[in-house]
C-alpha cells in the first residue's frame, strides 16, 4: 500500500510528444509498467512507448479509452492551465503537473475549480510521485528509494532527492515520496499529504521537507498536534536566505512573521516534530522497525 | 518584476484613479523646469524599487524654487540602500486629513487575491498588522468572479469612512482590481491613500509587482525591466536563466534546485563559512549553462572556494563535469573547487573529474561544505 499511487494506478501523459514528456514517460514506463495512454492534441491515433501505448487527442478521449486515472502534465507553462483544467474536467482522480513557470493568477482559479471535487493535484512544479516497487508518475529518479515504511513529502525536488537517498543507503525503504512542488500556490499541501499518511497502514512514520516562504509548514505542525498519531520529523531548507527584497506592505499584513526558517522550525519543535539542522542528519531519527 | 511608483502610476491614471500632477525627471534642471508647470510646493521623490526610501532620505519637500536645486541633487546623487537613483518624480505637494492604506494582494494560505482596507496607513501600517490586527480589514476575491461592491462598501462601512467618500473608494478598489486582474499583478498597492483637505481621494503613492511568470503574455513590461537593481553578475545570470542572487561570504556555490541550493548555503553556514551566493542552474543544465554559471562565480573576487553540489535528476553528471573542466583554462586566482556529484551518470561524471589533478571530491552534502570551508580559510591566509 502507499498514498495517491498504486502499481494499480493508470498513467496517461499529458503532452507526451514533447521532449521532456516523451522520455519521463520511457522512464516511468520502465519502472511501474503502467503507462496506458499519452495525450498531444493533433497526433491522436500515434502509437509511443515501443508502439505500445496510444496517443489521444484529448484527455476524455484517453480515460473513455483506457480507463486513465491519473495524469502526468508536461506541457509548457501557457498552455499548463488548459491542460489542468481539462483533467480535471474530465474527471482524472490525481492530477501530477511537472511543469513550472504557471502564473499565479492561472493557479488560483484552478484552486477554485478544484474546490469541493474528488481530485488531488499535485504541483505544479512538483517532482511528482513514487511509490518504490509499485510506479512513478513524474520525474523523480526510480533508483534513489527502496519500498518500506517511512513517508517523504517535501516542497523541494533535488532535497526529496537527497532524504530518499539517505535512507536507501543505510537500508530504510519508503512507501511513498511525494513532491508538492515549490510554487506559492499549488494544489495538495503538506496537511493534505499527511492526512493520507496518517491514514495509511503502511506508513509508520513521515517525514517532511520544507523551506522558507508562505506557511504551510506552518499549518502542518498545528495537524501533527491535533491530528497525527504518527511519529512526524523534519528539514527546513533556506536558514541561511538573505531577507527577501520584498517591496510593498501587503505581504507583511497576511504573512506576519511566519515564513521564516526560525518561524516554522519553532512551530515544528513546540508540535512534538524532531528538525534535523541538514539533510542527511534526517535518517538518526528514523526508527527501523 | 516590480514597477517603479511612476510607472504604476501612469497605470492608475489610466484607469481614472486620481493622483497628484506629476512628472519624472533625471537632472535638476528637468526637476525645475517640471516644479514651475505644476507650481510649489513640491515634492521630490527618488525612483527606486526599496521601501522605506521616506526615512532614508529619498522624499524631500520643496517649498520654492530656491530649494529645487539643492534637494534634487542630493536626492540624485545619493544611494538608497545602495541602489543609485537616477530619476526623481516631480509632484504636486497635497494637504490631506488622513491616510488610508488600501491593496490587493495574493493570500498564499487562502489561495485567493485578497483586498486590505485600513482607515490608518502610512508608513506605521506593518506595525498597526502585528499589534491592531484588526484595524485592518481583509476579504477574499474568487478569481473566478473578481471584486464586487458589496465587499467594498463592507469595508468602508467597517473602517467608518464618510458615506460621500465610498463612491470615489469603489471606484479605485475596482480599478485596482482590474489593474491587479488584467496585469497579471501579484501586488498593486495605495499607500497613502489620502484624503485631502477638499475631500478627496488621492493615490499619493503607487506600487506595483507583475507576477514574472506571467510576463510572456504582458508585453507592456517587456521593455520596463529595470536593471539599476541588478548587479552585472545578476543580469549575466538572467540570459543564461540561471537563479542567482550575490551575497558577502567567501564560498561560491553551483547547485541545482532552489531547495537543494538553499540546503548547500546552510550547510555552509553550520560548517562555519558564509556562502557568496546563491545559484540554482535549475534542471537539465548543458555543459554550456554550467560553464556560464561557474564563470560567474569566479568573477565574484569575494570567493575563495568553489563548491559544486549537483544532484543529478533529469541534469546530468556528466553535463555538470563537461562544463567544470571547460572552465578551468579561466580559473586564474587557482580557487579551490569541491565536487559534490550524485544522482543521474554520478559515476561518469566523477570518471571525468578523475583525470583533473586539484579537485576535491565530497562524499556527501554535509562533508562537502566542511571541505569548502576549509579550503576557503587555508586560502584566505
Amino acid at each position: 500500500m502507499s498514498i495517491l499511487l498504486t502499481d494499480k494506478s493508470k498513467i496517461m501523459v499529458q503532452g507526451i510528444t514533447g521532449r521532456e514528456g516523451r522520455y519521463h514517460a520511457q522512464h516511468m514506463q520502465d519502472y511501474g509498467h503502467n503507462i496506458v495512454a499519452g495525450t498531444s492534441p493533433g497526433h491522436g491515433g500515434e502509437w509511443v512507448l515501443d508502439g505500445k501505448v496510444p496517443i489521444f487527442d484529448t484527455v476524455e478521449e484517453a480515460k473513455k479509452s483506457t480507463g486513465a486515472d491519473t495524469s502526468v502534465v508536461f506541457v509548457p507553462a501557457y498552455h499548463a492551465f488548459d491542460a489542468i483544467l481539462e483533467s480535471i474536467d474530465a474527471g482524472i482522480q490525481l492530477i501530477v503537473c511537472i511543469t513550472e513557470g504557471i502564473p499565479i493568477m492561472d493557479m488560483l482559479k484552478v484552486r477554485r475549480v478544484l474546490a469541493g471535487k474528488e481530485c488531488y493535484l499535485v504541483g505544479p512544479n512538483s517532482p511528482g510521485i513514487i511509490t518504490p516497487g509499485q510506479a512513478k508518475a513524474g520525474i523523480i529518479p526510480g533508483d534513489i528509494a527502496i519500498p518500506g515504511k517511512v513517508g517523504i513529502v517535501s516542497r523541494s525536488g533535488t532535497l526529496t532527492y537527497e532524504v530518499a537517498l539517505a535512507l536507501k543507503r543505510v537500508g530504510i525503504g519508503v512507501s511513498t515520496c511525494i513532491g508538492i512542488g515549490g510554487d506559492p500556490v499549488i494544489g495538495t499541501s503538506f496537511v493534505d499529504c499527511l492526512e493520507l499518511f496518517e491514514d495509511d497502514p503502511h506508513t509508520d512514520q513521515v517525514i517532511i521537507v520544507g523551506e522558507i516562504g508562505g506557511n504551510e509548514e506552518e499549518k502542518a505542525a498545528e495537524f501533527v498536534v491535533n491530528e497525527m498519531t504518527k511519529p512526524v520529523c523534519a528539514y527546513i531548507a533556506g536558514k541561511s536566505a538573505p531577507e527577501n527584497r520584498r517591496m510593498g506592505h501587503a505581504g507583511a499584513i497576511i504573512e506576519g512573521n511566519t515564513g521564516t526558517a526560525q518561524s516554522k522550525i519553532a512551530a515544528f519543535r513546540q508540535a512534538g516534530v524532531k528538525v534535523v539542522s541538514f539533510p542527511e542528519e534526517i535518517v538518526s531519527l528514523i526508527t527501523t522497525s | 518584476m516590480k514597477l517603479h511608483e511612476y510607472q504604476s502610476k501612469s497605470y492608475f491614471n489610466r484607469e481614472d484613479i486620481p493622483i497628484p500632477r506629476s512628472r519624472i525627471a533625471s537632472t535638476p534642471a528637468e526637476a525645475k523646469q517640471i516644479a514651475a508647470e505644476i507650481g510649489y510646493p513640491v515634492v521630490l521623490k527618488a525612483q527606486v524599487l526599496v521601501g522605506g526610501r521616506g526615512k532614508a532620505g529619498g522624499i524631500l519637500l520643496v517649498k520654492d524654487e530656491n530649494d529645487l536645486d539643492p534637494a534634487a541633487n542630493d536626492i540624485l546623487n545619493s544611494k538608497i540602500k545602495g541602489i543609485s537613483v537616477q530619476r526623481i518624480l516631480v509632484e504636486q505637494a497635497i494637504n490631506f486629513t488622513q491616510e488610508i492604506y488600501l491593496g490587493i494582494t495574493v493570500d498564499r494560505a487562502l489561495a485567493q487575491p485578497v483586498i486590505i482596507l485600513s482607515a490608518s496607513g502610512g508608513v506605521e501600517i506593518e506595525e498597526l498588522a502585528i499589534h491592531h490586527p484588526n484595524r485592518i480589514i481583509r476579504t477574499a476575491i474568487d478569481p473566478l468572479l473578481g471584486l464586487q461592491p458589496y465587499m467594498v462598501r463592507a469595508m468602508a462601512s467597517h473602517i467608518g469612512l464618510d458615506y460621500d467618500l465610498w463612491k470615489p473608494l469603489l471606484h479605485i478598489a475596482l480599478s485596482l482590481w482590474k489593474l491587479f486582474d488584467q496585469l497579471d499583478a501579484t501586488l498593486v498597492e495605495i499607500n497613502p491613500l489620502v484624503i485631502t483637505t477638499d475631500k478627496e481621494l488621492l493615490a499619493l503613492d503607487g506600487k506595483m509587482t507583475i507576477d514574472d511568470n506571467a510576463l510572456y503574455r504582458q508585453e507592456d513590461f517587456l521593455e520596463l525591466t529595470d536593471q539599476a537593481v541588478e548587479t552585472p553578475a545578476e543580469q549575466e545570470a538572467r540570459k543564461f536563466c540561471l537563479s542567482y542572487i550575490q551575497l558577502s561570504g567567501h564560498i561560491g556555490c553551483m547547485v541545482n534546485g532552489a531547495g537543494l541550493a538553499m540546503a548547500t548555503m546552510d550547510c555552509i553556514q553550520q560548517a562555519g563559512g558564509e556562502p557568496a551566493n546563491f545559484l540554482d542552474i535549475g534542471g537539465g543544465a548543458n555543459a554550456d549553462k554550467v560553464q556560464a554559471a561557474l564563470r560567474i562565480i569566479l568573477s565574484d573576487e569575494n570567493v575563495r572556494a568553489v563548491l559544486i553540489n549537483i544532484f543529478g535528476g533529469i541534469t546530468r553528471c556528466d553535463e555538470v563535469a563537461k562544463g567544470l573542466i571547460s572552465i578551468l583554462p579561466e580559473n586564474t586566482r587557482n580557487l579551490p573547487f569541491i565536487i559534490r556529484l550524485e544522482g543521474t551518470n554520478a559515476e561518469e561524471g566523477r570518471n571525468l573529474l578523475a583525470q583533473v589533478p586539484n579537485l576535491l571530491i565530497a562524499e556527501n552534502l554535509m562533508q562537502a561544505a566542511e571541505m569548502a570551508v576549509h579550503a576557503a580559510e587555508r586560502a584566505m591566509v
